[in-house]
This record gives C-alpha cells, sequence and structure tokens, in this order.
C-alpha cells in the first residue's frame, strides 16, 4: 500500500530541499497556493463548460433520432417501405449512440459534483495552512519548525495533487464525449455534405421530396387526361399531396457546435 | 494512520487495520498485474469499502501528508496501472 503514496511525498521534499531556512517556505509556498487554487477554480469551470458543451450536442442529436423517425412515417405514407426501413435504421443507430453517450455524461456529471467538493475542502486546507504558518513563523527556531513545516507542506501538496489528476480526469472524460458525440454528429451530417443545394437535406430528404413532387405530377396528368377523355370543364386542382414537404424536418445548424476540445 | 482514497479525502484508521488492508490490497495489484477486469472491479470494491467502513474523515482544517494513498472509487484498469507506474500530478 505503500506504492502511491511515495509518488506524492517524493514531489513534496522536492519542493522543501530547495530552501535555507524553513520558514522561507511558508510565505512563498502559500502565495503559490493560491495561485493553483485560482487554477482549480478554473479548472472546475471548464469542465462545466465542456460537459454543457455535450449537453448540447446530445440534444442535437437527439432532434436528429426524431427527425429519421417523422421521414419513416412520410415515407411509409408514401408506400416507400425501403425508405422507412432505411431511416428506421440510421435511427435505431442513433439511439444507441445517444444512450451509450448518456452513460458516460452521468458519470461526468458525477465527476463534477466531486471537483466542487473538492476545491471547497482545498479552500478550507489552505486557509489552514495560513493560519498555521502565522504560528510557526511567531513561535518557532527554523529548527523546529522544520518538522511542522514538513508535515504542513505535504498535506497540502497531497491535497492539491489528488485535485489535479481529478481535473485532469474529468478534462479528459469532456473531451471524450465530446469527440464521440462530433463522429456521431458528421455521420448524421453525410447526407448532407453531398447536398449540392447547401440546404443541408439528407439523402432520404431529398428522395421523399422527389417523391412527392413525382406524385403530384402524377396526379395533375391523371386528372388532365380524365378531363380530356370526359370532357370535363373543371379547372385543374392540387394534387391532394402536392406537398409534403414537411418544414419540421430541416434541422437549423445554428446549433452545430464547432468542434473543439476543452480549454 | 491516515489513507486517502483520490477524489474523498483523508480517512484516519487504526494502525491494527493494516494487515487487513493489504491482503485487499495485495488482491487489487494481482488482478492489475493480470489485468482482469473482473477480479479488479471486485478487488477494488472491497478495498476502498473496508477502508471507508474503519475509517473516520480527517478534519478538513488539518494539514497531514497521508500514510496511504488510494485510486478513485471509478478508476479504470488502465488509470490504476498508470498511477502505479506514472509520476503523479503533483503541482511542486
Amino acid at each position: 500500500m505503500k506504492r502511491m503514496s511515495l509518488i506524492f511525498k517524493s514531489k513534496a521534499n522536492k519542493a522543501l530541499d530547495k530552501y535555507e531556512d524553513p520558514r522561507e517556505t511558508l510565505d512563498y509556498s502559500y502565495e503559490k497556493q493560491m495561485q493553483l487554487l485560482q487554477k482549480v477554480r478554473r479548472g472546475v469551470a471548464d469542465v462545466a463548460t465542456s460537459r454543457k458543451r455535450v449537453e448540447l450536442q446530445m440534444k442535437k442529436l437527439q432532434q436528429e433520432g426524431d427527425k429519421l423517425e417523422g421521414q419513416a412515417r412520410r415515407a411509409l405514407e408514401l408506400n416507400r417501405e425501403d425508405l422507412a426501413r432505411e431511416a428506421l435504421t440510421r435511427r435505431a443507430n442513433v439511439v444507441a449512440q445517444i444512450s451509450d453517450l448518456n452513460t458516460q455524461y452521468e458519470s461526468l456529471q458525477g465527476q463534477e459534483e466531486n471537483l466542487v467538493r473538492q476545491s471547497k475542502a482545498l479552500e478550507a486546507k489552505v486557509e489552514a495552512f495560513r493560519t498555521q504558518k502565522e504560528t510557526i513563523k511567531a513561535t518557532y527556531t527554523a529548527a523546529q519548525a522544520q518538522a511542522q513545516i514538513g508535515e504542513a507542506f505535504s498535506g497540502i501538496s497531497e491535497e492539491m495533487g489528488d485535485i489535479g489528476m481529478a481535473i485532469q480526469r474529468a478534462q479528459d472524460k469532456t473531451q471524450q464525449l465530446q469527440a464521440r458525440a462530433s463522429a456521431v454528429d458528421e455521420l448524421m451530417a453525410s447526407g448532407a455534405l453531398d447536398d449540392p443545394s447547401g440546404l443541408g437535406k439528407d439523402d432520404i430528404t431529398r428522395q421523399l421530396e422527389q417523391l412527392s413532387s413525382g406524385g403530384a405530377v402524377d396526379d395533375q396528368l391523371a386528372k388532365m387526361k380524365l378531363e380530356l377523355g370526359g370532357g370535363s370543364t373543371k379547372a385543374l386542382e392540387g394534387g391532394a399531396n402536392a406537398s409534403y414537404a414537411n418544414k419540421n424536418d430541416e434541422i437549423s445548424d445554428a446549433d452545430v457546435l464547432k468542434e473543439g476540445g476543452a480549454a | 494512520m491516515i489513507v486517502r482514497i483520490l477524489g474523498e479525502g483523508q480517512l484516519v484508521l487504526e494502525k491494527a487495520a493494516l494487515a487487513e488492508l493489504n491482503q485487499l490490497d495485495d488482491a487489487l495489484m494481482a488482478a492489475v498485474e493480470a489485468g482482469e477486469q473482473g477480479p479488479f472491479e471486485t478487488a477494488m470494491k472491497a478495498l476502498l469499502g473496508k477502508v471507508r467502513e474503519l475509517g473516520t474523515p480527517l478534519p478538513v482544517e488539518e494539514l497531514k501528508p497521508s500514510d496511504f494513498i488510494l485510486p478513485s472509487a471509478d478508476s479504470s484498469l488502465d488509470e490504476v496501472r498508470d498511477l502505479l507506474s506514472s509520476d503523479g500530478l503533483i503541482p511542486g
């Protein structure tokens, strides 16, 4: 059980060895602690920001899944079971990816809550260090101070090391999640990338639109034939299914997040 | 003696607990070295559970180095292996 403790101890000792009089290290060390505390706060804030970004990415994927479901319905209305099957297959894939991301996301939330708690504990320890440092400076000789300081110093560097690792782990996790969400997103958008119209329609949407406009033309043709054959004087009406184009299935790209790792 | 569980904080335990903890620690190390996921998870749970059961939290205003440091509960096998071989992330 000694293995990991040694990692921390040797670091703290190395930092202390630099000073002739251990009391000199106190003010310097406290200053450094305050700087590190700032860094820790920033680190915790960064993790929160990245977590929110992952949340947005997941929402967007959820919308993609809903859109595919809508497409499957429309394809069925137009008797294109093959298209409907394709849309539902893609949807199943997206849903599986989302649920996987969700599990990871929940563990990230847990990590973040822990970080907040840890950084509060660290603040309390830095404050305790300040109190001890004043006592030591006022009452101890250099020789006596050595032991006192060594203990407080090791204690606080260990705390810093612990939270430093926790921040690192949380940041790694957010980056991993962002990358995965982006990968799923790109997969989803691959249809849109080849779209010459630039409207961001995927291949299924395009096929459905062609189908429904094609359907409308067929309807009109049938009507004309009827009129010409039957001598009817009725004016042309728009086909009953003239426009299946559904405005809701065009996801705006405004909420697409640029890829970028946690700061 | 003082034991830190990374990410949780420090706990104070009786020295007498060490023999039992060392047994659990050996099981954990064996699982890490063998790279066996199932035994690793069981051993982690057992070791950290025992420390939490026997320990009382060290007051936050006390500044003491730990005698032992254990990985956090959600560490993966690879992370634990890295911790044992790496240099840590201790600010000077």
